[in-house]
């Protein structure tokens, strides 16, 4: 492994968070700007939202179901299996459901933009837009920022019911519920904060993992191997910024919402 | 014509709009990684001039091209093309610019997910204000102009390297740029292949009278445009007669450790006493 001074690490890892950030205020920004392009979005929300619904699906199903699994041999010594429902639905519509559908959408798309970036990057093609007059920043890169974060949103959403569809299964079929009772004690429990807070993460995700894939891409240097290399990095920092800003993001919602 | 320069020569810019001059580099200096790559260097191309640049491998020819359209910042000095200072400008600014200039990418980057015809109208496309018929007419002339009409719904992967590279230069032409830079049109192309490709910008350079610069490792490829001229009666490109070749506006560059050692003629190219560039060209 070659040693850097500290001095140069410094300075990289300055520049990085710089052109890291300059990148995603120039995403937003662009949403103000001509051109714009839809049929381009369009085209990323449906590789984005609709390629990425069968893993949601299964992930929401099987989360909730096994949370439902977990959760009924501690309710059951409690005498409260009642709240099956309520402990699932909270889980997943506040927590599980944005986080582990935001952490397979990165998987699959923070890692799908940075190799398609980073291969027209090492082949020219970025430097071939914008020689043709066109700013890759607008073409390539805000309708994937836009396209992530609207249907991350939705995707969340699936995932939540699905989640609660799969807990329902578990409470009905393996732990003899009454139906009825699972899904009304679930839709009781939850309130406003807690949907809104479950619907406020995948916007903050669906950035990350697009402005994330995007940065890794764009920066590919080195041929193929410099391609697979921001690949990987770009699905290991979505993943951890993910997880830093649900802790952080939950907090402040926590203590706006005066949750104790 | 004067006596070829033997030791370091470099062409002094005059007033960039006033000249005639479509692109001039003055005292322009980059390095990477702090290794300088170009040092201070000076040339202009004149209207209507093809000018071939040439150099080892890493010499900063490709750079050239690149900080020409904006691409790339030199650390210092000016570039002036077509009279505005592209060293000065913002990105924004720039495409105004990068409109009015063609460039074929030394591996052509073609957009591989777009097809022939896509990759060709792009600029049309982008520019949004042309009718589908009027795209589709002039994608054909283009591709007509490199004879490769029957490759409009093919993806680039399904050509050739020589295919691909006439289809950038159909995508440099489309708009009828004022000045068309060319990265090593003919790097890696049989020697049939690269005389046809040799052909188009004959004839891009006399038909329609377009400025460019060449970077190529191919001496004879440059030798070739300047002993030639392209016939719009026969569709050919032919040799010139005995005496005429400095009738072709054809000019040598030559780049050696980061600075200019050569710009001229063919002829005076042909009679440097400089040792560097006796070994260059024999």
């Amino acid at each position: 492994m070659e040693l850097i001074s500290p001095t140069e690490f410094v300075k990289d890892t300055v520049q990085t968070v710089q052109d890291y950030a300059q990148l995603a205020g120039q995403s937003v920004a662009n949403l103000f700007r001509y051109p714009r392009y839809f049929a381009d979005t369009l085209q990323q929300a449906d590789l984005i939202g609709v390629g990425s619904l069968p893993i949601v699906v299964l992930t929401g199903f099987f989360t909730g179901a096994v949370l439902a699994l977990n959760s009924s041999t501690t309710l059951q010594r409690f005498g409260s299996l009642s709240l099956l429902g309520q402990l699932v639905s909270v889980g997943m519509v506040r927590e599980l459901g944005p986080v582990l559908t935001g952490l397979m959408v990165a998987g699959r798309n923070s890692s799908g933009m940075a190799s398609e970036l980073g291969s027209m990057v090492v082949t020219e093609q970025i430097d071939a837009m914008r020689a043709l007059g066109t700013d890759p920043m607008k073409k390539l890169i805000t309708p994937r920022v836009v396209s992530t974060v609207f249907m991350l949103f939705f995707l969340t959403i699936i995932s939540d019911l699905l989640g609660l569809v799969g807990g329902g299964s578990v409470a009905r079929g393996l732990l003899g519920m009454d139906w009825h009772q699972y899904w009304s004690t679930a839709w009781q429990a939850l309130t406003f904060q807690d949907v809104f807070m479950g619907l406020v993460k995948p916007l903050l995700f669906g950035f990350i993992i697009s402005t994330v894939g995007c940065y890794y891409g764009i920066s590919a240097r080195g041929g193929t191997q410099g391609v697979g290399r921001a690949t990987t990095q770009a699905v290991v920092a979505s993943s951890v910024f993910i997880l830093l800003v649900d802790f952080f993001a939950t907090k402040l919602l926590m203590a706006i919402f005066g949750y104790q | 014509m004067a006596a070829p320069p033997s030791a370091i020569v470099e062409r002094a810019p005059s007033e960039p709009e006033a000249s005639g001059n479509v692109i001039v580099f003055e005292n322009v200096s980059i390095a990477f990684e702090n290794k300088p790559v170009l040092d201070g260097i000076s040339f202009c191309l004149p209207k209507g001039e093809s000018k071939a640049i040439f150099g080892v491998a890493g010499s900063g020819k490709s750079t050239i091209l690149k900080m020409a359209l904006g691409l790339l910042k030199p650390d210092n000095g000016h570039i002036y093309v077509l009279g505005e200072d592209v060293t000065q400008m913002s990105e924004d600014a720039l495409f105004d610019i990068r409109r009015k200039v063609g460039i074929v990418f030394q591996e052509s980057a073609l957009f591989d997910s777009l097809t022939v015809r896509e990759n060709v109208a792009f600029r049309l496309l982008e520019e949004g204000n042309i009718s589908d018929d009027e795209v589709e007419k002039r994608v054909r002339q283009a591709l007509s102009f490199v004879e490769l009409e029957n490759t409009v719904d093919k993806f680039p992967a399904e050509l050739s390297g020589g295919m691909r590279r006439r289809v950038a230069i159909a995508r440099a032409i489309i708009t009828e740029p004022e000045i068309l830079l060319y990265d090593s049109p003919t790097g890696g192309l049989d020697p049939v292949t690269s005389t046809t490709i040799i052909q188009l910008i004959v004839k891009q350079r006399d038909v329609y009278k377009t400025s460019s610069l060449l970077v190529t490792h191919r001496l004879q490829d440059a030798f070739t445009m300047a002993s030639h001229y392209f016939d719009r009666k026969t569709n050919e490109m032919r040799p010139l007669p005995p005496g005429a070749r400095s009738e072709v506006p054809m000019a040598f560059l030559i780049l050696r450790d980061g600075k200019v050692i050569f710009d001229g003629g063919a002829h005076e190219l042909a009679q440097s006493k400089d040792e560097y560039i006796r070994e260059y060209i024999s």
